[in-house]
């Protein structure tokens, strides 16, 4: 595939600390992580196991305790807004609700002409722009003449993250990180969704973080995969050896959850918990 | 032959919007669950699995409103009656309604014992609260919850015992009939198994007769239900056992469905997903004939007329033009060619 041996990103002994005295939380634990340039890695866990966390530090949205990130070999730097911005140009998001990711009083275009924008094709002339962004349309099998004079909440769910995909097509980033793009949309879409993902991957060339707690799909789309549990990475490894061999007992549990199609699903193992 | 505990038969339900447009979500449905069985409904969003869940219990508020059919519940019919009646004597007590993210619905003001003791009174059962209070707490030892629950306020639950807790409050009459609505749809896997396991109990230990289920995740579906129907734009596309809907779908829409699947086992890399090009139909004017027309692959001429649901011998049924073996042969073809490139 894509991969290289060229290492794009890293995180060294990261850690987030939420609240302190009694209500202090472990949130990430001193993970360490190296993202080659051009795969797909996903990072799986159950509810509260801090892989949001994890994806916020690494996009700069909150800050580090303690740590270290690496872009590129140098060590990560955004100590003012003009680098944060910088360093934005370089890694982007998908998020879980589209419905929130979008300013309700902002037309599409103009969502896809901040993407221009930010690429540095602000002061291309009208008829350029509009190009790319019937272009970037095109791609997501979106039509851009019936987009343009809508808001956000015209759409529905499965064509806002469409949209999201024609963002990420126009900025080109180098690293996306998705964070459970698909969990919101139902299973037919789902595999649209996926395929274009897929298919953008190929054309932008980049290297995709997968967040999700859905084991099948992380199995399905990545070729490193990193399951976590209460902030810190149990077990990691390629994706046929992670899922289909897992050794920690966790990653055992987990996939043995999950409800499956070919192989029995035993429910006589479940402990009913108390609280 | 095991006795059947709801029948309906050609139900119809349609939203009148404020426009006084009628938008029929729910067009022509029959179905059967015996006694002992689990139904699933299968459909993307918007296909009108909720509606129908809705519609099946006979309480219609607006802008839902009851057109023509018969709802048969243990022998009793209960279309056409009046939503007051219907609430105080057939809700809880012949059938019930767990609703989509009925967990997120709780007061948070009120204990869950407020909840039981509130089920008890809207169906003129006088208890008193220290009854109630023994009784709740046999339910709960049975379907292993623990009783302090009942004492606790709905924040101090996580999600999975929260989804629990309204499971048990709507069993605790003992209906004939639980409807599920998305049960499991916001929990983690681990709490999911443990919501299906409750359900299966509930089964079980007599606490219910029947079940129907309805979510989109077609392997949850698959692992709990018997027989399995697929919706798409108000109509049922096709009906059989789970593992006929599964492996072996008839309707182009059903088997587009079961290609979409992702579970974690060998050989799920080497698929290619199938995804069902193009969105559903707007039920305010549906296409004239087959409702999947514009999104089909194996479209012909006939198409554009009405297309009823044909029954076939071993009690499935799918709603398309071709016959079994045209379908089939059209999918093996499809196949071949996949396998060629």
């Amino acid at each position: 595939m894509l991969e290289s041996s060229e290492i794009i990103m890293s995180a060294k002994g990261l850690t987030k600390v939420f609240g302190f005295g009694a209500t202090k939380t472990l949130a990430v634990d001193h993970v360490n992580m190296d993202l080659y340039k051009g795969e797909v890695v996903s990072i799986v866990g159950e509810s509260g196991s801090g892989k949001t966390t994890f994806a916020k530090m690494i996009l700069a949205l909150i800050s580090i305790t303690e740590g270290e990130i690496y872009f590129q070999g140098k060590k990560r730097d955004i100590s003012t807004n003009k680098k944060k911005q910088e360093y934005w140009r370089n890694i982007q998001a998908i998020f879980q609700d589209p419905f929130s990711s979008y300013n309700i009083f902002h037309k599409i275009d103009a969502v896809l002409l901040d993407c221009i924008r930010m690429r540095g094709g602000g002061r291309l002339p009208r008829e350029k722009k509009v190009e790319m962004m019937s272009e970037a349309c095109k791609f997501v099998n979106l039509k851009y003449e019936e987009l343009t004079n809508k808001y956000p909440f015209e759409l529905s769910g499965g064509q806002m993250q469409r949209l999201m995909i024609a963002r990420i097509f126009l900025l080109k980033p180098k690293i996306l990180l998705a964070d459970e793009p698909t969990s919101m949309i139902d299973a037919c879409s789902r595999a649209t969704i996926l395929e274009m993902l897929m298919d953008l991957r190929k054309e932008v060339g980049m290297t995709v973080i997968f967040i999700t707690h859905d084991i099948g799909l992380a199995y399905y789309v990545s070729d490193k995969v990193f399951i976590m549990e209460h902030g810190k990475f149990v077990e990691s490894g390629s994706a046929d050896e992670v899922i289909l061999s897992p050794r920690a007992a966790y990653t055992k549990r987990l996939i043995s959850d999950v409800p499956k199609i070919h192989e029995a699903w035993d429910l006589s193992t479940v402990e009913m918990q108390s609280s | 032959m095991s006795e059947v505990m709801l029948e309906v038969k050609d139900l119809t339900t349609k939203y009148i919007t404020r426009y006084n447009e009628d938008i029929y979500a729910v067009d022509h449905v029959s179905l059967k669950v015996e006694e002992g069985k689990t139904l699933g409904i299968a459909g993307e969003s918007g296909c009108g699995k909720s509606t129908l869940a809705l519609s099946l219990m006979g309480y219609y508020f607006a802008p839902l409103h009851y057109t023509s059919g018969e709802i048969i519940i243990n022998g009793r019919d209960i279309s056409g009656m009046d939503p007051d009646v219907v609430r105080k004597s057939i809700l809880g007590t012949e059938i019930s309604y767990i609703p989509q993210a009925a967990m997120n619905a709780l007061n948070p003001t009120r204990k869950i014992i407020d909840f039981i003791e509130d089920v008890y009174h809207a169906h003129d059962e006088y208890k008193s609260k220290a009854e109630i209070y023994d009784l709740a707490c046999e339910c709960c030892s049975i379907l292993g919850l623990p009783k302090e629950v009942l004492q606790k306020y709905p924040v101090e639950l996580s999600g999975g015992m929260k989804q629990r807790t309204v499971i048990a409050v709507s069993v605790i009459l003992f209906p004939k009939i639980l409807i599920a609505d998305e049960p499991s749809s916001a929990l983690d896997v681990t709490s999911q198994k443990m919501v299906i396991k409750m359900l299966k109990d509930l089964m079980k230990d007599g606490f219910i007769k029947s079940m129907i289920f309805i979510t989109h995740e077609l392997p949850l579906l698959y692992n709990v239900t018997d027989d399995i129907m697929v919706m798409y734009a108000g109509q049922i596309v096709e009906k059989g056992t789970a593992k006929e809907a599964v492996f072996d779908p008839l309707h182009p829409y059903s088997k587009g469905l079961m290609g979409s699947i992702i579970v974690p086992e060998h050989g799920l890399r080497d698929i290619k997903l199938t995804a069902i090009p193009g969105v559903p139909p707007n039920l305010k004017n549906p296409p004239p004939g087959c409702r999947f027309l514009p999104r089909c692959k194996y479209t012909r001429a006939e198409c554009e007329a009405n297309v009823n649901l044909r029954n076939l011998e071993d009690g499935r049924a799918y709603r398309c033009i071709l016959s079994e073996r045209e379908l089939r042969d059209a999918y093996r073809m499809e196949a071949e060619q996949n396998a060629r490139k």
